[in-house]
């Protein structure tokens, strides 16, 4: 405990308190409030804030309509830093926290959360996996170019096995000094534009889960086939493509990790990755509440302002608790796996609550904007389609709600 | 020639906050308020980053005049490439008054200490709009001026500007060491990336420097009598010259001098 307490004084040593505080500093410094950020989270969630208001918000609606992300966003994003943040600057990227990549893509939500969804994979799953699993000569090929050009794609789930993650097909037989793929892959996210796809194969699908080995596979394999994109509800803009491995070769120093540990890989990443979509989603709920407000403020009917309506401010109200509950719960797990502290159950109560509050808002939202917010011509539709994705990607409602009842029977246990 | 050019950095309220009058009616609320670097200091950063990496000068050093917030303005000044930064720690009542000939006279002084070749600073701040300091800087240095430079461009010793002004543009040389006051057209300032505002962090040099107690001395140089926000606009009123004479009439007496700030 000690250790955490000096943790949070350095960190608050370093910066000035976003919200000013009428505390003796002492108090104040032992035990902030979550929404204090250091220095330089809140000059990066400035930075991006602007960033995604001037450049990517002009597109987010053509995006969405021709489900096809701009490269010029793409790129601007790898400019502005966004695809290296916790990288090392040593390999080009921005050397910081994991707390700063869930700010980016909180903010970048609020503008389009399909551009957060690629950020948001290339942080915490690809990034993460290259820098704590790759050899010295993986880092020294992979790492440089995610940072400046390269989107990568995460390859687990396929068309019979979703939830049930483990039961994947796709097999790799071992040849001397290389391995043969053949199987396929569906619902991979970034694939129309990733330049690397870490896959995950069973070398060995009589040792069931066991077997499973994380492979990065270069895009111009041979016998790599990306297959076309989905036509989806929302994250339009987001490429979701089916992939077909036909006999393609990968060298056995393309293994990340170790052999017949990717189990633990896929299920270590997805419960940080899990942090970052529940920002997501908590950025999405925020971003269509900010364009829903106003509205209420300026339609008058019988005499005056939809929001001095008693049934409206209600409703209004309880929305706004309810994101920001998910907004604590989401910057809490952030800080507790930042402290090294167990946080998968807070992770997926954060993952499953912001889903849930993103389908609520944007419910609502609609509602509160009556005719105009069922119309493409205002941005809310967009939010109601793009949210429901939330409770099913990176492990669905029900999966998280398990994975929290399991942690809450071992509490009891005793 | 030093190659260090000077760029003044204003903290001002940002532009998209709706601006509200204190109850008092003794100036505007900042407490609370969202604040960030004056957009036109910003295109005098980006402007003076541009020659550095064109290699025409040698270093860029940003200047703010305020209190302990002033270094964010000066940090974001940072991330955008500047190289290092002076802070000049005006806070309390001398900040309150401070105006553009004190500032003014602050950043004569720097400029001779620093051996600047150039100053560069943002056309007029959005707070005041006053739109003074440049030019009183370069009075006070005796130094030549290009005010609302729309391009500017190095010619050896020289600098060739052009000016947006009310006929048009208009195209004057001038020799250096000079101040040039930025326009809106000059460029577009670009992002701080997040590995700038990394390096910004790690970046210590910002001085701390206290104004001497000649300048602090000239508070209060032009006395605020009250701000008010304009009244709501009524719709189909005659707002042509005929409405203020016949108000002043109706009062019989002149109506009094007052500030008042444009609310919007």
């Amino acid at each position: 405990h000690t250790h955490i307490l000096t943790r949070w004084r350095s960190t608050f040593s370093r910066s000035a308190p976003d919200v000013a505080s009428h505390q003796p500093a002492e108090v104040a410094s032992s035990f902030p409030p979550l929404q204090t950020y250091t220095e330089e989270e809140g000059m990066m969630r400035e930075a991006v804030k602007k960033y995604a208001q001037e450049r990517i918000a002009p597109l987010v609606s053509k995006m969405d309509e021709n489900s096809h992300m701009d490269e010029e966003v793409i790129k601007s994003l790898f400019e502005q830093g966004l695809m290296g943040i916790e990288i090392d600057p040593e390999y080009g990227g921005t050397g910081s926290s994991f707390f700063s990549s869930i700010l980016v893509i909180e903010e970048l939500a609020k503008v389009d959360p399909s551009v957060a969804v690629l950020c948001d994979i290339q942080n915490t799953l690809i990034n993460t996996l290259f820098v704590k699993l790759g050899t010295p000569a993986q880092k020294e090929k992979y790492l440089n170019r995610l940072s400046t050009d390269m989107i990568g794609s995460f390859c687990l789930s396929e068309a019979e096995s979703g939830s049930d993650a483990f039961a994947l097909k796709t097999r790799a037989e071992k040849h001397k000094d290389y391995y043969v793929i053949n199987g396929s892959k569906m619902w991979i996210s970034n694939a129309e534009h990733a330049g690397v796809f870490l896959v995950m194969a069973n070398v060995d699908l009589s040792a069931g889960y066991r077997g499973i080995t994380c492979f990065i596979v270069d895009r111009d394999t041979e016998g790599l086939e990306i297959g076309k994109k989905e036509n989806k509800l929302g994250l339009r803009a987001s490429s979701t493509c089916p992939l077909n491995f036909d006999n393609i070769k990968v060298p056995e120093k393309n293994i990340l990790g170790e052999v017949g540990h990717g189990y633990k890989y896929a299920i270590g990443m997805l419960n940080e990755g899990r942090i970052g979509i529940a920002a997501q989603m908590l950025g999405l709920a925020q971003g269509c509440f900010d364009h829903t407000v106003p509205y209420t403020r300026q339609r008058v009917q019988f005499g005056k302002r939809i929001f001095d309506f008693q049934g409206m401010q209600h409703q209004i109200a309880h929305v706004a608790t309810q994101i920001e509950a998910a907004r604590l719960l989401t910057y809490n797990a952030a800080r507790l796996k930042e402290a090294g502290r167990t946080f998968i159950k807070e992770a997926c109560m954060a993952k499953y609550f912001s889903a849930e509050v993103a389908t609520l808002t944007t419910s609502k939202c609609i509602e509160w904007m009556g005719g105009v917010g069922f119309t493409k011509d205002y941005p809310i539709e967009k939010y109601y389609r793009d949210c429901k994705i939330g409770t099913i990607y990176e492990g669905t409602t029900n999966i998280q709600l398990s994975t929290m009842a399991k942690f809450i029977d071992k509490e009891y246990n005793v | 020639m030093s190659g260090r050019v000077l760029v003044g950095v204003k903290r001002v309220i940002d532009y998209a906050v709706k601006i509200r009058v204190k109850p008092d009616n003794t100036g505007v609320v900042t407490d609370g308020v969202k604040h960030s670097m004056n957009p036109f200091c910003e295109i005098a950063v980006e402007e003076a980053v541009k020659l550095k990496e064109k290699k025409l000068i040698k270093e860029v050093v940003a200047v703010s005049c305020g209190p302990q917030q002033s270094q964010e303005t000066i940090r974001t000044a940072l991330a955008m490439g500047a190289d290092r930064g002076i802070h000049v720690d005006v806070s309390g009542k001398d900040y309150e008054n401070l105006g553009p000939l004190q500032v003014s006279k602050i950043l004569a002084a720097l400029a001779k200490q620093e051996d600047a070749q150039l100053i560069l600073l943002g056309k007029q701040a959005i707070d005041d709009d006053c739109n003074q300091t440049g030019q009183m800087t370069a009075a006070l240095l005796d130094w030549p001026q290009g005010t609302f430079a729309s391009e500017v461009s190095l010619e050896g010793d020289k600098i060739n500007l052009v000016r947006e002004i009310d006929g048009g543009l208009e195209h004057i040389k001038i020799n250096t060491p000079a101040v040039i006051t930025a326009d809106l057209r000059l460029n577009t300032p670009r992002y701080a990336t997040l590995p700038n505002i990394m390096d910004s962090l790690m970046n210590n040099e910002t001085e701390l420097h206290k104004p001497n107690h000649r300048t602090s001395l000239c508070v209060g140089l032009i006395p605020l009598f009250e701000t008010v926000a304009p009244e709501d606009m009524q719709g189909g009123t005659d707002r042509s010259g005929a409405m203020l004479r016949h108000t002043v009439l109706q009062s019989g007496k002149p109506k009094r001098i007052i500030l008042s700030c444009l609310c919007i």
